[in-house]
């Protein structure tokens, strides 16, 4: 180098300061009621719980607990307003009031996405950039076929099914609300929606926005509760359609629950989805696509790309390159701007996920985890790989639900698939390639309901989103979507 | 009772997103249907029809590779547009189709949503009328709706603004760029919802009106070879029948109105589609 | 470090590289984009990239006191504040070295002249080399060269190599940077496979454009010149660095490229020594915004010379 150069000790380096996106702007109550019929109120019970922000263990707001007669008078309610004002309402109708929603969600956006980050634990960037915008879409989507059933393939004139209960996880609050109710509302059905017991406010917002949007009351009714609630509106007799999104374990209880009733039923389960990497992947975009496909959201993804199938024979580079890119990450305040991955959801799911980690050590894999430092208060878990991991390992098997990635390998693409099937789910996997016939090969002999091709996590209201086997069956998004609430 | 002066407002052409008088500097006069003095409006020239096809063909690759979400978003920012102003567009439709307001005013409601029917077109269209193609050996094929590109529009005459937006909106959802000629006895509607379309964030050059004398102009357009689909909705089936044959010099697709068009129709939005059908192999 | 004998080795190297999925690429380049940088660590952005910067003029109408001008603000960007660090260097034509040189003194910013024909590279080797010597003996600290787009476009990457090999070698002690022109080399493969020709042929630096095409730095084409770097250091044992220029007007852009530096390569190449910006009215900008984090106000553009 040339010596005319200027010494500046203060180089070579950039620690970011903390960009904390403001608490203030969520505008949260001190407590919630349950929202029926239009208008917020108490539960019969009075009862009331706590939802807790993850990071810091702090609570936030107090809910209500919905029980059995609020239940009922959720229902009652929903069928009041489908038989009086939703069933005839034009489509053309129903079209502009999800139009409107959908308006209303990107205007208060900013708000929405820091109450979706204080009560997930989520990246404010997570809510912020896909969350929400995703919400959001869904409503213009589903908007967009209310008007125009009779060309959505389903024939002349696909009638709803009437009322639906819809019981929805805790990974995206919002983003699940909004697949469940923008395709019901839509195919002109009424809804009753649980939120998960540990994830209640932004869909409490959403009520709002409701109000706002000046929907009919009783058109969209949200009950907060925890598993007592779910079960009590699943059982329901005045219910026509369930739809659940959640745990392999309850979806099974669910469908064995309605199996001998009328209730038209859809399940979006659980998934060990398998991101599959030849050795002429694109490299650098490969490598962000596995951590994008374990570590976004935490790995509280249904869809996560939670085992990492790489050919044997880039298996060490491949795996060089991913420890040093996980120990980039940025964990810690979800609040920050600049944080990559955010806290767990619930100390229940952080002492499942330690669980099923300690099996990953005992089984005999190898560990590598981050060494970023934790926060002292609220539910964190550092990103964890485990290679060497066979295929009989727990930690290969079952879903983990946390920033966990299990690293297998393969030899040829016929072993790839095998390997990637071989499980009772079906969600979603990935294929890394530059080779388009072999990823369209792989592609239509994985089991699995989404395959993303050289990426990962990629979701869009247009895309049918869904699982095979004991993944559920239904399909969220798309023209697909809209089957799930009609009566063909 | 005001003495006060209303300042009158000066109907212009849409070209390129901004809002020209005719280069040829000529007006006519637009009469309400009772005959009563409306406007001064552009009589447009063969050269102004040029300059908006230039324009048409220049937006159109753009419009095409924005998302069919941002189209959607446009197209629906646009029936806000009108609603906000929908007094404005109900006087005129009134005046122009010698209608009382109650009839305006539910066509001006109609109108709009039709708007709101169109927005929500944009991301479905590749949905119904694309799909894969079981073909027979290992090969993935799918065909997917692509616009034709730059479409005239000869605008229906005595529909002034639900007949536009029908003619208008359906090419412009699947992706085309549009070429209006507008009603010539009642363009005034039409030039409001131009004028609506600069605050939706339409990009430049992808809705074009030009006003003025409908015999003088179609042929224009008709002939005009850079000029992809040509819908004859504006002129009468003798005039479309000349109109067609020049269009055949281009292989211009040709969209002719049926006497009773249902409202739930897609002739008009198949009309300016091209089926493009790609096949790849499947093989490790 | 690997020696290459032949164009055939060399399209085999070049070949065993791995492509680059566009997608993917410009979606990380857009995630880190959203990156926050506020308060402290935005001053010490500011600060770095102004010492970063290789203050340009590369006008048909330079003239030795257009020159001038330009030397004296990048010795002292700010006279007010000489806490305010001097630029890099100052980027000219060859024949403007000598100027440039006398203007400068014993000043710490060096002299960078373009040559190889710049910007087209469209001459005789001998020309070029000739080009070369001349800025080099003119008083030119560091060379940025022209990669033969014609040659690379057409396969002939072996001649485009060899033109590198020879240019470094008529640089003398002077530091070579090699402009890719990645705007004419259009995909992101092609970015991947000139970086390495540059670098094997014996680039100090690989610059992303002249500036003088309709697409010049873009984040995506730098992050994938980031990782050639980065690739190279570790197979190679050889650390090289970056530098991107054109169409960076604006302290924000300025300070995403740092954010692209820091989490590709890492930190060490957070030093002019490594990494450069190709600018002339990013400058004031960065004075702006400096004057802005410290006053608390927006300030006007009035407040900095014009040049």
């Amino acid at each position: 180098m040339s010596d005319r150069q200027l010494a500046n000790s203060q180089l070579g380096s950039l620690e970011y300061d903390p960009a904390p996106e403001s608490a203030a702007i969520a505008r949260l109550k001190p407590s919630y009621g349950l929202f029926i019929d239009g208008a917020f109120s108490d539960a019969d019970s009075h009862e009331q719980f706590a939802s807790v922000n993850p990071a810091n263990e702090e609570s936030l707001a107090m809910v209500a607990q919905a029980g059995a007669l609020d239940v009922d008078r959720a229902v009652a309610s929903a069928r009041r307003a489908y038989d009086k004002v939703w069933s005839k309402t034009t489509g053309a109708q129903r079209s502009k009031y999800l139009f409107r929603i959908a308006r209303l969600i990107q205007e208060r956006s900013r708000e929405l996405a820091v109450v979706e980050t204080l009560d997930n634990g989520k990246p404010i960037r997570e809510s912020r950039d896909v969350d929400i915008p995703l919400a959001a879409a869904h409503f213009f989507y589903y908007g967009g076929w209310a008007d125009k059933l009779e060309h959505a393939g389903f024939g002349a004139n696909p009638k709803p099914l009437g009322v639906a209960g819809q019981i929805i996880p805790w990974n995206f609050p919002l983003l699940m609300a909004a697949w469940k109710l923008a395709p019901a509302l839509a195919a002109g059905n009424t809804c009753v929606l649980k939120p998960a017991e540990t994830t209640p406010l932004s869909a409490l917002v959403l009520a709002e926005i409701l109000e706002q949007a000046e929907l009919p009351p009783g058109v969209v009714n949200i009950i907060t509760g925890d598993g007592s609630t779910g079960a009590a509106l699943v059982d329901h007799p005045d219910v026509d359609k369930i739809a659940f999104t959640g745990s392999t374990e309850v979806g099974r209880m669910i469908q064995q629950r309605t199996a001998a009733s009328h209730k038209h039923l859809t399940l979006e389960l659980g998934g060990k989805g398998a991101n599959i990497v030849f050795e002429d992947a694109p490299i650098d975009e490969m490598i962000e696509g596995i951590i994008d496909g374990i570590f976004f959201n935490q790995g509280h993804v249904c869809c996560a790309g939670s085992r990492l199938l790489v050919q044997e024979s880039v298996a060490d580079e491949v795996l060089r390159r991913l420890v040093r890119r996980v120990e980039q990450l940025r964990v810690g305040d979800p609040l920050d701007k600049n944080t990559d991955v955010g806290a767990i959801n619930s100390a229940a799911q952080l002492l499942r996920i330690r669980e099923l980690t300690a099996f990953g050590e005992s089984e005999g894999a190898t560990r590598y985890t981050s060494s970023c430092e934790l926060p002292q208060k609220g539910y964190w878990f550092a990103p964890t790989v485990f290679a060497d991991v066979a295929q009989s390992h727990r930690i290969a098997r079952e879903e983990i639900f946390g920033p966990v990635l299990s690293v297998l390998t393969f030899r040829t693409p016929e072993e790839a698939v095998t390997k990637a099937n071989n499980t009772n789910y079906g969600l979603a996997c990935g294929v890394w390639s530059e080779k388009g016939s072999r990823t369209l090969w792989v592609a239509e002999r994985l089991r699995a309901g989404v395959i993303w091709a050289n990426t990962y996590n990629r979701f869009d209201a247009t895309s049918p989103f869904g699982g095979m086997r004991e993944s559920g069956f239904g399909r969220e998004g798309g023209r697909h979507g809209l089957e799930a609430y009609l009566d063909v | 009772m005001s003495d006060r002066l209303d300042v009158r407002k000066t109907y212009k052409l849409l070209i390129n997103g901004a809002f020209p008088r005719s280069e040829s500097g000529r007006s006519y006069e637009v009469t309400s249907a009772k005959g009563e003095f409306l406007a001064n409006v552009a009589q447009g020239s063969r050269k102004d029809v040029r300059d908006a096809v230039t324009a048409a063909r220049a937006a159109q690759a753009k419009w095409w590779n924005a998302t069919a979400y941002n189209r959607g978003q446009v197209i629906y920012r646009l029936a806000e547009m009108a609603e906000s102003r929908r007094d404005e567009l109900a006087e005129h439709v009134a005046l122009a189709e010698g209608v009382n307001a109650r009839t305006s005013q539910k066509t001006v409601s109609a109108s709009i949503d039709r708007l709101v029917w169109y927005a929500g077109w944009t991301d479905k269209v590749a949905q119904v009328l694309g799909g894969t193609n079981p073909v027979a050996g290992p090969f993935f094929n799918f065909s997917i709706p692509v616009p034709s590109g730059v479409v005239g529009v000869l605008c229906l005459q005595e529909s002034s603004l639900a007949g536009f937006v029908d003619a208008v909106l359906a090419p412009l959802c699947v992706g085309n760029t549009v070429v209006a000629l507008a009603s010539e006895t009642r363009p005034t509607p039409a030039v409001l919802l131009g004028e609506m379309t600069s605050s939706s964030d339409f990009p430049a050059g992808v809705l074009n009106i030009v006003t003025g004398i409908t015999d003088e102009l179609a042929p224009v357009i008709a002939a005009h070879e850079d000029v992809d689909g040509l819908d004859l909705s504006g002129v009468t089936p003798e005039t479309g029948d000349v109109l067609a044959a020049t269009a055949a010099n281009s292989i211009k697709r040709v969209y002719r109105p049926h006497e009773k068009e249902s409202d739930n129709s897609l002739r008009r939005l198949r009309a300016f589609v091209e089926t493009s059908t790609v096949w790849h192999t499947i093989g490790q | 470090m690997p020696t290459i004998e032949s164009e055939a080795q060399l399209k085999a190297l070049l070949t065993s590289l791995s492509g680059v999925d566009a997608v993917g690429a410009e979606a990380r380049a857009a995630k880190l984009s959203t990156r926050s940088i506020k308060r402290s660590t935005k001053l010490a952005a500011i600060e770095m990239a102004i010492s970063m910067v290789d203050l340009t003029t590369l006008e048909g109408a330079d003239t030795p006191g257009r020159v001038t001008s330009l030397c004296t603000k990048a010795m002292r960007p700010d006279p007010r504040d000489l806490t305010v660090p001097s630029v890099a260097a100052v980027c000219v034509y060859p024949d403007l070295v000598a100027h440039a040189r006398s203007v400068l003194g014993a000043s710490p910013v060096a002299v960078a002249s373009v040559a190889t024909s710049f910007p087209s590279g469209r001459a005789s080797l001998n020309v070029k080399l000739m080009d070369v010597r001349e800025a080099v003996s003119s008083g030119a600290d560091e060379v940025d060269m022209v990669i033969d787009r014609g040659a690379f476009l057409s396969g002939r990457i072996g001649q485009v190599f060899d033109e590198v090999v020879a240019v470094k070698a008529a640089c003398g002690d002077a530091h070579l940077k090699v402009i890719l022109e990645t705007g004419e080399l259009v995909t992101y493969d092609n970015v991947r496979r000139a970086s390495w020709i540059a670098m094997l042929g014996g680039a100090d630096f690989i610059k992303t454009s002249t500036g003088k095409v309709t697409v010049n730095a873009t984040l995506p084409a730098a992050l994938v010149m980031l990782e050639a770097v980065r690739d190279f250091a570790e197979t190679a044992g050889r650390t090289i660095g970056v530098k991107v220029a054109g169409g960076i007007r604006t302290t924000k852009d300025a300070i995403r490229y740092l954010v692209l530096v820091n989490e590709t390569v890492g930190s060490t190449w957070l030093t002019p020594h490594l990494f450069r910006f190709g600018a002339s009215s990013l400058l004031n900008d960065l004075l702006m915004q400096r004057l802005k984090q410290q006053r608390g106000a927006y300030v006007r553009a009035d407040e900095f010379s014009g040049d």
